[in-house]
């Protein structure tokens, strides 16, 4: 078993412990996140450090670190790195990579877990896991199971030296969003395009959500929400530098899950605006 | 005839050229600071088009002296020589890569006849010096001209805390 894996299960076998808010529909669900150290990087092989979290305030680690089940590093030349340093904590999850190719890395933790719910003996119960396990979750004689499949992803983008864009290849898998802006080319006071995808597919008609951080230090919620157009286009213009919270939801009945009535899908990107 | 002049030496080290080819100036003052902590600056010099792209690189000064390359890692913090021109170079790059320089004035001259300046289109530019420092700020100053200059022309600019009085002179 993958040390992944081993931080999945535990993860997972706590689940009906914990309080089941981050489990439910996406109307409750908390913001998910990684959160870069930098995005524009020089010099000879440096060091990228990324932290993950489930909370809502950004960037704040105060509700459950982030499982890093799923996670896969892209290099400019499409192989994979590797993480160093993991660390699964309480509110925080974090680790470390080494950028030793110039051009741009993406960073991502994609989910594809399931959630369960049903009834045996007359009690309730829950069960979560990785989607390809919902065929022996669920023990014969439940009933009422509803399961929902979960697609979530979470990314962060950085760049050595000159951008490239090899990384921006989608997988046509879930939301997922694909930079007509360069993510690592963004400054205050300038518009930004992005494209967002639903397998494969233009989102068209879906609210992303870009909110700045240092939400502690204000009054506002500071949130403004975007529309993807027809062919899954987006703009924003960001009104100062800062590391800004980009996400999209949706939830519909897509799922090739057997048994899955809904998949909530879902997709956050962390973006370094810099000041001109 | 061509006339080979390096980029970064002042026409003193030459003995005073005759009148031949135009010529740019620059003065750069880095400000002496009262800090616990004091670094030399990083400084890059460019010329860049109205729409901010770089026409051509003048003088980048930075830690070049330290092993492995290690200087290079903050050439980032000047953020817009970084975005406009300098993450597509391998510095060192001979000719406008130079170490930190102390607090004072220096000086820059180059030559009409040679590059970067032979292959100047002819327009409307921007002089940019950024300056980034340790423990510091980062501060961008822009002095606009005319190449070639018709006229003998000066341009001045003075920074608030990373950098002083800037002046360019062209001769035509």
């Amino acid at each position: 078993m993958s040390r992944f894996q081993s931080f999945f299960r535990s993860f997972a076998a706590g689940a009906a412990a914990l309080s089941l808010v981050s489990l439910a529909g996406p109307a409750e669900a908390h913001r998910m996140w990684l959160h870069p150290s930098a995005t524009v990087l020089s010099g000879e092989d440096p060091w990228l450090i990324v932290d993950g979290a489930i909370a809502n305030e950004l960037f704040y680690f105060e509700y459950y670190a982030l499982p890093l089940e799923g996670l896969a590093i892209t290099a400019p030349d499409g192989t994979s790195a590797e993480p160093q340093n993991l660390n699964h904590g309480h509110y925080r999850s974090s680790f470390e990579v080494q950028l030793v190719q110039d051009g741009t890395y993406k960073v991502a933790v994609a989910q594809d877990a399931a959630f369960a719910k049903y009834m045996q003996d007359g009690e309730t119960k829950y069960w979560r896991g990785m989607a390809g396990e919902i065929g022996s979750a669920i023990p014969a004689g439940a009933e009422e199971a509803e399961v929902t499949h979960l697609e979530r992803r979470f990314e962060v983008f950085a760049t050595v030296g000159a951008p490239t864009e090899t990384v921006f290849t989608p997988t046509g898998k879930g939301l997922e969003m694909v930079p007509v802006t360069h993510p690592n080319d963004l400054f205050a006071g300038e518009e930004a395009t992005f494209k967002l995808l639903l397998d494969g597919a233009p989102a068209a008609g879906l609210d992303v959500e870009i909110v700045k951080g240092g939400s502690r230090y204000r009054d506002a919620a500071g949130g403004e929400t975007v529309t993807a157009d027809s062919e899954g286009l987006f703009s924003f213009t960001w009104p100062e530098a800062g590391m800004y919270w980009l996400g999209a939801e949706t939830v519909d009945e897509n799922t090739g899950i057997p048994g899955a009535q809904k998949r909530n899908a879902s997709y956050s990107a962390t973006l370094e605006v810099l000041p001109q | 005839m061509r006339k080979l002049v390096p980029a970064g030496l002042t026409a003193s080290l030459l003995g005073a050229p005759a009148a031949l080819a135009g010529e740019m100036e620059i003065n750069v003052e880095i400000p002496r600071l009262d800090v616990a902590e004091y670094h030399r600056p990083y400084v890059a010099l460019w010329i860049e088009t109205p729409d901010h792209k770089a026409a051509a690189n003048l003088d980048v000064w930075y830690d070049l002296a330290l092993p492995d390359k290690e200087g290079t890692e903050w050439l980032k913090d000047m953020r817009q020589w970084w975005r406009r021109t300098g993450r597509s170079l391998d510095m060192p790059v001979d000719g406008i890569s130079s170490a930190t320089k102390a607090p004072g004035t220096h000086q820059l001259t180059f030559s009409a006849d040679a590059a970067p300046l032979a292959d100047l289109p002819p327009g409307e530019y921007r002089l940019v010096i950024e300056a980034a420092r340790e423990v510091g700020g980062r501060e961008l100053l822009r002095l606009p001209f005319q190449w070639p200059p018709e006229d003998a022309a000066e341009e001045t600019a003075k920074g608030e805390h990373e950098l002083g009085a800037v002046r360019l002179t062209l001769k035509p």
